[in-house]
This record gives C-alpha cells, sequence and structure tokens, in this order.
C-alpha cells in the first residue's frame, strides 16, 4: 500500500475526513489575488454556503448552507491549512466563477439549481481526477478542500448531526447487537 | 536553601499521575503524612474539564488539529487523543525541550492527575509467561519477582479502580476482578468464533478496562457512576466513569486529611545525606517563578513517568553517586523500551448488514500474545498482543458525488469494516536509552534529557509475523480486501508515541545489574522507591499501566511496614 492509499484508509479508521493529510506539500506557482482574510467577507460566506448547499442541498435534512457551513468554511481554510492551500483556495473561487461564466455566462448564483449542480459535478470530476493523477509534491485542487470541508463542517453541525443522522450525545450503555433496518439513519458519532 | 519543620513529611510522592495517585492513597489511608508534587496545574475532578459535555459544533474547528497545533505542538500534536477537546491536558513541545538522538515521540501532560486523564484505560494482568520471558529466552534481566507475588495486588488495585471484562480462564492473561463488562458486536462476535474454530492457541476476548461497565459500592463511595458509552474519556468524565487519579486516588488520599498538594513545582532532584547514607528530601523549582524549595520526608517514591523519574535520578549528583543516584553500575536510563504498534491490518467484512450497534464502546477486542509463550519463535524475540473491532463507517455507496441521492447516502451506514493492530513487546537492549545533556538546559535550568530508542530489526520481524497471522485468521473469518500497512513507514510513526516508555531504572536480582530490589527499592539507597514505568525490567505485551499501579501498592505497603518496624 502506498502513503497516499495509506492516508486515505485511514480516513475511515479514524472515523472522519482526513483535512490537511497533505501538509507536505509544498510549491505553488500562482500569486493569489486575494488573501485568506477575503473569505470572511459576508458575501463571499453566502457565495460559499451556496457552493456547499450545491454539494449538500436540502433534501429531507436542512442543507449545508441552513448548516452554516459557509462560515464554517473560511474558519477551517484560515485555520487549518498552509499557506499555499489557501492561496489554492482563494484562487479556486475564482476559477469556479470563470468555469459559471465559460459555461453558462452567468456568475454561479445566478444559475438554476440543476446548471450548479452539472457545473460542480464537472469540476469535482477534474478535482478527482487531479487528486488522484498529482505527484506527492503537487498542491490539492481547491474544490477537493471545499468538498472535504463542507462534509466535516455539514456533518459535525447541529442541524446535520440531529436530522440528517442520528446523535446521542449520551447513550447510557453499550449494545453490541442493536437491530438495523434499511433506511434507518447512522449514528453522528 | 533550607527545609523548614512544615516542609517535612513522612513520604514524597513525585508525580500525581496513575502510580502517584496509588502511592498518595496508600499511604494517606494508612495515617502516613504525604506530600503530593506535582509539576503541572492544578485539575479538579469535573470542574476542570471544560470540554466534557460539548457537542461537537461547539468547537470552533470541530475537534480539528489547527496549523497552530502542528507547527508550534509538532511533536505532540501527533499522539491520538490530542485535539481541539483535550490539548489542555497535554503540555507543549516548548515546555520542556528535549533533544532526539533517534526519533522519539515523548508525550507528556503536566496537571493533577497527569496522564491517567488521557490514557487508553486498558488493564490487561501479567503472567508469568511475561515475569520469566527474559530469563526464559535470555534477554534483559531476569524479573525478581514472579506472579504470585503480584497477584493480591492486582486484586487489591482492580476492586478499588472498577474493571469491566469477564473471567476468560486464559493463562497468560490471568483474570482479574471485574464488575460489568462490555460486549462484542456481531462481526466481532463473527471473528472471535472463526478464531476458536480454527485455532486452539489463541482467543479472542472483550477488552478489560478501567470504564464501569456496572460499578460496586466501593466506586460508588468515590462518588463515580456508570459508564454512559459517550466515548469522550480522554476530556475527562463528568460521571467519573473511567478511573483517573483525579476521580479516584486523589480524592480518596484528601478525605484521610493527610494529604497535602503541591502543584506548579518540578522535582530537579532527590537531596542524598552522605553520612546517613539515605536520601532526605527533594530539591523543586517553582514553574511560575522558578523559586527553589527543598522538601523532606523519610520515604520518596518516584513517580514521575518514566523518563521523568530517569531524568530526576540521573540529575540527583552527589560526592556519593557522581552520575546519579544509586547508580554505581551505569544502567540508570539504560534499557528503556516500548511497545511496537507498527503492524496494522484493515480489512472489509462483508454481510450482518441487518445489525449495528448502540452506543460508543471504550475498549475494542483483544487477543493475548500466542507467539513466544509456549515455544520459542525462530524468527523473533518477544510477545505481541493484538486488538481489533468492527464498526460500520457513515456513508453508503452512491454513484452521484454531489447532490441529493450522494447527501442521502452519506447519511447510512455503511458495510462492516475491521480494524486490527498489535501491541509488540521490544526487547530491551542497552542501546535504548536516555542520558542528560552536559550543555543544553530547558526553560528552567535543568539539563535537557537525550533519547536514544530505536527500533530494531526484531520490531520489523514481529510485525511481518502479525501481518501474516492477523491475515490468516480475517481471511478465515471471511473478511476481504484485507490491507496490511507499516505505520512507520506509511506515517512516519515512532517509539514513544505509544505512550508506553518504559525501563531505565529496572528492577533486579543483583545490584551489579539491575537499579531497583524487587521492592522497588533503589539498591543503594533505600528509601527511594521508584514504582513507574520507569522500573519495569522488560515490557510485556500488555498494556502496562495495571501492573504500574500494583506495583506500587505492593511497595507503598512494604514501604509502611519498613517504617513501622524504624527500618527506614
Amino acid at each position: 500500500m502506498n502513503r497516499r492509499d495509506a492516508i486515505a484508509r485511514v480516513a475511515w479508521v479514524m472515523g472522519g475526513t482526513v483535512i490537511g493529510a497533505n501538509l507536505f506539500l509544498t510549491g505553488c506557482t500562482r500569486k493569489a489575488t486575494k488573501n485568506v482574510e477575503s473569505l470572511f467577507e459576508p458575501d463571499i460566506i453566502d457565495f460559499l454556503g451556496d457552493v456547499a448547499d450545491t454539494i449538500l442541498p436540502p433534501t429531507s435534512s436542512p442543507g449545508a448552507k441552513e448548516a452554516g457551513v459557509g462560515g464554517f468554511i473560511p474558519v477551517m481554510v484560515r485555520d487549518c491549512y498552509p499557506p499555499e492551500d489557501q492561496k489554492v483556495f482563494v484562487e479556486g473561487l475564482g476559477k469556479l466563477e470563470d468555469a459559471a461564466k465559460a459555461k453558462f455566462h452567468r456568475a454561479f448564483r445566478k444559475l438554476e439549481a440543476d446548471e450548479r449542480t452539472e457545473l460542480l459535478t464537472e469540476i469535482d470530476k477534474e478535482a478527482r481526477e487531479h487528486q488522484q493523477n498529482k505527484k506527492k509534491a503537487d498542491l490539492n485542487h481547491y474544490f477537493f478542500m471545499l468538498k472535504q470541508i463542507t462534509l466535516l463542517g455539514y456533518f459535525t453541525s447541529e442541524l446535520g448531526a440531529t436530522r440528517a443522522l442520528r446523535y446521542v450525545p449520551v447513550p447510557g450503555k453499550y449494545i453490541g447487537d442493536y437491530p438495523y433496518k434499511k433506511g434507518d439513519k447512522a449514528w453522528a458519532i | 536553601m533550607e527545609a523548614i519543620q512544615e516542609n517535612t513529611y513522612d513520604v514524597i510522592v513525585v508525580g500525581s499521575g496513575i502510580s502517584g495517585g496509588w502511592a498518595a492513597k496508600e499511604f494517606t489511608e494508612k495515617g502516613f503524612k504525604t506530600l503530593l508534587i506535582e509539576r503541572g496545574r492544578m485539575v479538579e475532578h469535573i470542574k476542570d474539564y471544560p470540554t466534557a459535555s460539548k457537542h461537537p459544533w461547539e468547537f470552533e474547528h470541530r475537534n480539528r488539529k489547527t496549523m497552530r497545533d502542528k507547527t508550534e505542538n509538532r511533536l505532540i500534536s501527533r499522539h491520538y487523543a490530542y485535539n481541539e477537546s483535550t490539548r489542555h491536558f497535554y503540555i507543549n513541545d516548548d515546555d520542556q525541550e528535549f533533544i532526539q538522538e533517534k526519533p522519539f515521540y515523548w508525550i507528556r501532560g503536566y496537571q493533577l492527575g497527569g496522564k491517567s486523564l488521557l490514557w487508553a484505560r486498558q488493564t490487561q494482568r501479567w503472567s508469568d509467561f511475561e515475569f520469566e520471558a527474559p530469563k526464559k529466552y535470555g534477554y534483559g534481566t531476569d524479573w525478581p519477582i514472579r506472579y504470585a507475588e503480584l497477584a493480591p495486588w492486582y486484586s487489591h488495585v482492580e476492586r478499588f479502580v472498577g474493571i469491566a471484562g469477564n473471567r476468560d480462564g486464559i493463562p497468560n492473561l490471568p483474570d482479574s476482578e471485574v464488575v460489568g463488562s462490555f460486549e462484542m458486536n456481531r462481526v466481532e462476535r463473527a471473528i472471535a468464533d472463526s478464531i476458536d474454530a480454527n485455532y486452539t492457541d489463541r482467543k479472542a476476548i472483550i477488552g478489560r478496562c478501567a470504564n464501569l461497565a456496572e460499578l460496586a459500592e466501593i466506586q460508588r463511595e468515590q462518588g463515580r457512576n456508570k459508564c454512559m458509552a459517550r466515548s469522550l474519556c480522554s476530556r475527562g468524565c463528568p460521571f467519573g466513569a473511567y478511573f483517573s487519579s483525579n476521580s479516584s486516588t486523589i480524592p480518596h488520599a484528601r478525605k484521610t486529611g493527610n494529604l497535602t498538594i503541591v502543584t506548579d513545582t518540578i522535582v530537579e532532584s532527590v537531596e542524598y545525606d552522605e553520612t546517613n547514607k539515605r536520601a532526605t528530601g527533594v530539591r523543586t523549582i517553582s514553574t511560575h517563578d522558578k523559586s527553589g524549595k527543598i522538601y523532606r520526608a523519610k520515604v520518596i517514591f518516584l513517580n514521575a513517568a518514566t523518563l521523568n523519574t530517569n531524568l530526576i535520578l540521573m540529575n540527583s549528583r552527589s560526592e556519593r553517586f557522581p552520575n546519579g543516584l544509586g547508580n554505581d553500575n551505569g544502567l540508570l536510563g539504560r534499557f528503556v523500551t516500548f511497545h511496537n504498534y507498527r503492524g496494522q491490518i484493515t480489512a472489509d467484512f462483508p454481510g450482518y448488514e441487518d445489525s449495528y450497534y448502540y452506543g460508543r464502546r471504550p475498549t475494542q477486542v483483544f487477543m493475548p500474545a500466542f507467539k513466544n509463550i509456549h515455544h520459542p519463535e525462530p524468527r523473533f524475540m518477544g510477545s505481541y498482543m493484538i486488538a481489533f473491532s468492527a464498526s460500520r463507517k457513515r456513508g453508503q455507496g452512491t454513484e452521484e458525488t454531489l447532490g441529493a441521492a450522494f447527501k442521502d447516502a452519506l447519511t447510512l451506514p455503511g458495510s462492516w469494516k475491521v480494524s486490527m493492530m498489535m501491541q509488540g513487546e521490544v526487547i530491551p537492549i542497552h542501546e535504548n536509552h536516555v542520558r542528560l545533556s552536559k550543555d543544553k538546559q530547558d526553560k528552567y535550568g535543568l539539563p535537557q534529557l537525550i533519547t536514544s530508542i530505536g527500533y530494531t530489526e526484531n520490531d520489523v520481524a514481529m510485525m511481518e509475523d502479525f501481518w501474516a497471522e492477523g491475515t490468516a485468521m480475517l481471511e478465515k473469518a471471511g473478511a476481504k480486501n484485507i490491507q496490511t500497512t507499516d505505520r512507520h513507514e506509511a506515517f512516519g510513526r515512532q517509539p514513544g508515541l505509544e505512550v508506553h516508555d518504559v525501563g531505565g531504572v529496572r528492577m533486579g536480582r543483583d545490584p551489579d545489574t539491575s537499579l531497583l530490589n524487587a521492592h522497588n527499592q533503589l539498591h543503594l539507597c533505600k528509601n527511594v522507591f521508584v514504582t513507574d514505568g520507569a522500573c519495569m525490567s522488560s515490557v510485556g505485551n500488555q498494556n502496562p499501566s495495571l501492573t504500574f499501579m500494583a506495583l506500587t501498592a505492593r511497595a507503598a505497603n512494604y514501604a509502611m511496614e519498613q517504617l513501622k518496624e524504624g527500618v527506614l
């Protein structure tokens, strides 16, 4: 098993998403147009919420935007990623807008829900291919980071944990054989 | 710097972690005025567990490590339990600098209770297979005690602590005094049954741990409650459901009126009186203003945790002992050992999708050692224990990569996965040692410790054996996609991270080849006892803390007899 596979496997061993697993990566070729603090502008938080909501939309449970993921993303990017990843992330948001304009001639937030899904599905495919093929020294794809933080943020949020999953803060005891019927939600933790 | 009358006690216990708490309990209970010195801050049970009942969303980073953790606390933040909810129970790297001659993760938690707040709580007795192994297989030195001498003290400790588990009747994992137990889930049971059907030399059992699956009157008297299966133990338990010095031994000792606690105070050395040939007390430094103070006592127990106990003894230099207290043979700091956690196996386990589990269990399934127990293995020395667990990770497979269907699939439990690990005995060797730097000091002016502790080929051979045995057992049980990992190669895992570092002040029969006698007394300074991990002549394959506690209780009661008889 190579290192990347090992890290991927550990993601579930540890019971969650590996954040910043590629911290050993260095080197960046493009300059950031904005810094990480700009992610905290209300407009950007709202935009991030819309992107997150496309990844995890409202269904029978609330979506990522309502769960506050838009505001969670900047905190994680600022505090949990090295500067080179932060640069990629900030630049990436510009790329996402460019992609929306190239495909639909409109800004991301002017897109219909199905157009957003179509666009982000393409970007997600590109991101997964990037992660799959990249060399050890190459940086992460911005959308790979964005999706990871969205998943973490949503399923650990109050709405995500209690409405999309079953959250039992004080189980009281352990039961080794607990019946499961199709459709029952997973435990939040 | 003179010790005044009010700084004089019957006993000084250095360190308030899992073994120091036991020393304090035993002495105070029998009426001995005891001073417990802790280098860290005061942590009161429950009151000082600020994160104990927080929800995941109440943590700014949802309990993930930040870049600040990883850069400013690079080494200690590697510990598995270090995160946003627990970091206040760990020191920062720069609180006590040390020198790694070979990579070694020295994990430390300085507060009242020490690492007993953070421990993994797995409690397995040693057997004569471990006490006799060094002599039988020719490594280290012969233990000066055997199981029969420690068995009553294991019982003594277990009844107070409260151990969950079953009476399994396994010769090399003697039964504990247990109260209640946790249970396996369906997949773990299936694997355990398959092992039973396919092997006669091994058995999988539910872990024995210091979490109260049920509780007896003795734990009720301590104000403790049943385990709520939250599995948030390392934040400190608001129910007092797991054993720590803070939840159990220290409050018990306080009630006697015989305990004095001094926190924020580092013991730099043991004072030695050349005329009377005995230790008279300890020299300390305040962590607030670096002021010095001497405390005196008839008996001194060193329970500062393995490497700090080594450090204190090496730094206790006198005309009589220029190389450290009791160190005529030059072996102080030598034969430091640890547990080999390199090997890991993961697998998928098909089926059982109509079964799940409820609650979060504070233990896993354990398999007592089966190699180098009855027969010597040709390829490696030492024994290893296996632990495994099965769980259903969140998220079922879907074609979608984002959107509604993707999201809904992530809200369901996925198929079963198995994770298996090894806890291997690392053979004590002379080369693995700690010593004091001659020129580098930490911020309190104490010499920095140099760690020179590493893996050997034996550890790799043992890991390969674990991979082969573990893979075969999982295959027979029906697991698929079995993958083996060397966590040293894959993740840069280094010795120390398991926090099972022991030795350096080993017990033995002969003062020429050991530092401590069968009662944990320094051969050459009888009123100094070492009963933390430093005393261990070898490391066995069991989780070590239960044995430290039993050795401490035994040594403390011996010291009390000697005090009463006027020998000490």
